[in-house]
């Protein structure tokens, strides 16, 4: 049987994908917003324990790696397979970078007590413990969904060295590339909320 | 395709023989059987247990077992009837076997993701069967998992969220596909207004699949680390509110009814002009009113919550959207009536049970709209009336016309025919059975019998009497249903047993791996009978 083969279903298939992560993601903004307007005054405060530095240095990575995403797409378009390895590769780097930083941040919590279910947490006033929760959740989350991403341009990287992604067929990349901004674009709306708002 | 030699799907040819052949197919027809079998698999279990509990309630007190494995049964009951059965149900079985075919496509857009879809159904329903058999006993808070008593019970019932978040996976991504098939596969010149109406309700179907499944994707993920990590967002002792949940949940969980409901008003869309050998009368109205169905359907979940202490703004908004949300509704069935109408019918099986559709949903349809007036849900609200109307929907209506369906499209997946007259007699049992089974729920719940109870007053054990009496007649007639489907093989199967237009009737049953030799050019509106 011959292989059918379609890019534009292929891409509009992984829109609809995205769409799905995005409302996934959207519950746990309704839950913040909801907890948000009740207990405004203590998310503002608890903000104040989030590192902004950290947050900002992360957003800055993670924005310079959905373009190096963007760059790699570019190359393989223009046959240039080295030069597509190796952009996948800083975006692979910056992944890393991203998740040293989260493990300070979640270490030095986790190891002063601050996490769901701690006894200390249990203690504190409503609108923090909520305010926490949120921000395990929901970075939690966004984290899973970086290190999926990790791997699937680890496949993709792999694909492309050996010319299985070459530049009369590059659908993988570009959808590869697409969940790669999914993951950027829902830490662009994390970062402000959780660390923004003090 | 190098040889000239046409296998039936059915055949084996590829790499593998026997099982691990259907394991490893990509063949849509092939995984909607797959699908098919695994449903009645867990459809049989589903209506064991509802046998079992109209058992232990056909006298007052206990009978057999006490109150916690009641509890533990209905919930396990609504869990596989609901996650693995009904939802699934028509979009997975029928919108893979045939939708592909009416459309005139080779295959769906995706066929390797098709494959994992099933194999993620299989796995989920396996980890929310293993609810029962694990942890602390069989969950007991019912198939809606309501916060809190959902994040506080001993049972275990995060393996159960679990399996629902699963099964949820995979709908997301049949319907994802669907949605993809139907922009890109349909056949040269059949644009959307000249496409069956099945495939139309398969299109709406799969848009809610897409996008309100993740929402209890996310919901039920927050049960898990509610009950893990205690964050709080359901517990008022931390902070957090039991009605969010409420809300969480009936974003997706109304529209599912629509999932459920959607393709089996397609279904019976494209038996009523087959059997009237009539032209489809509104078909634009019945297209589009699918798709308001599911537009509107996503704006009416809270009226589950009118008595759970909702401002009345909301519950005045939702009944008025309920009301609105039952005028597609009806705009089908008056087009399907009307269908009829100086048609020449022919009252083979397929058109019966469709005709028991019609009857039982109009049942359930307008039942619903007792609930969704404000005043009136307030005597009804948890009683048994809800029981019956849900059930009038989700059997009478899904369940009929999956039956509908399933008598409908059985020549073309098996190439074979079957007894019409056991079919009839089946429907005999089943629609009669149906009705002594839930009509006098209606009257034991307008009398005061609350749902999920145990135990009842003495005034009420005539109604549950007539209840088990029904309930065993339906038994039957699913018996001799089955039966007569796949215990012997009937006579071969023409490649048009109905007479009916659409493209799945061109092949022959039942149809090559590749279903179309050559895809077939579309000029004309479907149901093209006069």
């Amino acid at each position: 049987m011959e292989m059918h083969r379609d890019d534009l279903g292929a891409r509009l298939g992984m829109w609809i994908f995205i769409f799905t992560e995005i409302l996934l993601f959207g519950g746990l903004f309704l839950v913040y917003a909801v907890m948000r307007h009740r207990y405004s005054d203590e998310f503002h405060q608890a903000a104040h324990q989030l590192n902004a530095f950290i947050g900002t240095v992360n957003t800055v990575v993670l924005l310079f790696s959905s373009a190096t995403v963007a760059m790699s797409i570019t190359a393989v378009q223009k046959g240039e397979k080295r030069k597509g390895v190796l952009f996948i590769f800083i975006t692979l780097v910056c992944a890393g970078i991203f998740l040293f930083n989260k493990y300070l941040e979640w270490g030095h919590k986790i190891s002063i007590g601050l996490y769901p279910g701690s006894e200390m947490m249990v203690g504190l006033k409503h609108g923090y413990i909520l305010f926490f929760s949120l921000y395990f959740f929901m970075t939690g989350l966004h984290m899973l969904h970086l290190v999926i991403g990790s791997i699937i341009l680890t496949i993709i990287m792999v694909k492309i060295l050996i010319g299985s992604i070459n530049p009369g067929k590059y659908t993988l990349l570009e959808n590869g590339g697409l969940y790669w901004h999914l993951v950027d674009l829902i830490w662009i709306f994390l970062f402000p909320l959780l660390y923004l708002i003090t | 395709m190098t040889d000239t030699i046409t296998h039936s799907y059915l055949e084996n040819t590829g790499k593998y023989k026997g099982l691990l052949s259907w394991l490893t197919t990509t063949d849509h027809k092939r995984i909607g059987l797959m699908y098919m079998y695994a449903m009645m698999v867990f459809f049989l279990v589903g209506v064991i247990l509802g046998e079992i509990m109209r058992l232990e309630l056909f006298r007052p007190g206990q009978q057999f077992f006490n109150a916690q494995t009641y509890n533990g049964i209905f919930t396990i009951h609504g869990i596989i009837m609901i996650f693995t059965v009904v939802i699934p149900g028509l979009a997975a079985v029928f919108g893979n076997f045939s939708m592909p075919l009416l459309i005139g496509a080779h295959d769906v857009a995706f066929p390797r993701l098709n494959l994992l879809s099933w194999y993620l159904f299989i796995a989920g329903a396996a980890i929310a069967l293993t609810s029962q058999f694990m942890g602390n006993g069989p969950p007991d808070t019912g198939w809606t998992f309501y916060a809190p008593y959902s994040t506080q019970t001993h049972t275990n019932v995060v393996a159960a969220v679990f399996g629902a978040f699963v099964l949820g996976f995979s709908s997301i991504l049949t319907g994802l596909n669907f949605i993809v098939t139907i922009h890109r596969l349909r056949a040269p010149g059949m644009t959307f207004f000249k496409m069956p109406l099945f495939p139309w309700s398969i299109y709406a179907t799969a848009w809610i699949q897409v996008l309100a499944t993740p929402i209890v994707g996310i919901t039920l993920l927050m049960i898990i680390a509610e009950r893990w990590f205690r964050i709080g967002f359901f517990d008022p002792s931390l902070g957090g509110d039991p009605i969010l949940y409420q809300h969480l949940f009936w974003i997706y969980s109304h529209p599912a009814v629509y999932i459920m409901i959607l393709p089996a008003m397609g279904v019976i869309t494209e038996i009523i002009p087959t059997f009237s050998q009539k032209r489809i009368y509104g078909y634009r109205a019945i297209a589009l009113s699918s798709l308001a169905i599911a537009g509107v359907g996503y704006f009416v979940w809270a009226h589950h919550m009118f008595t759970s202490g909702i401002s009345t703004t909301e519950r005045w908004i939702f009944s008025l959207l309920t009301f609105v949300v039952a005028i597609p509704s009806a705009i089908k069935v008056f087009n399907w009536v009307s269908t009829m109408y100086k048609g020449s019918i022919s009252l083979k099986p397929p058109f019966i049970f469709a005709l028991g559709f019609i009857f039982l949903f109009m049942i359930g349809g307008l039942t619903g709209l007792v609930q969704g007036s404000l005043a009136t849900d307030i005597h009804v609200h948890d009683t048994a009336f809800v029981v019956a109307h849900f059930h009038y929907i989700v059997f009478g209506g899904v369940g009929f016309a999956f039956f509908a369906a399933l008598h409908y499209w059985y020549p073309k997946m098996f190439g074979r025919m079957y007894n019409f007259k056991r079919a009839n007699i089946a429907f005999g049992f089943m629609f009669v059975g149906f009705n002594l089974l839930y009509f006098p729920q209606f009257i034991l719940g307008l009398m005061g019998m609350p749902r999920r109870y145990f135990d009842y007053l003495p005034q009420f054990t005539t109604g549950q009497q007539i209840s088990a009496v029904g309930g065993w007649l339906l038994l039957i007639g699913i018996i001799i249903m089955l039966v007569n489907l796949f215990s012997k093989k009937g006579a071969k199967a023409p490649d048009n047993p109905w007479g009916g237009k659409t493209l799945e009737w061109t092949i022959p049953s039942p149809p090559s791996q590749e279903n179309f030799d050559t895809i077939p050019q579309v000029t004309e509106q479907p149901y093209n009978y006069d």
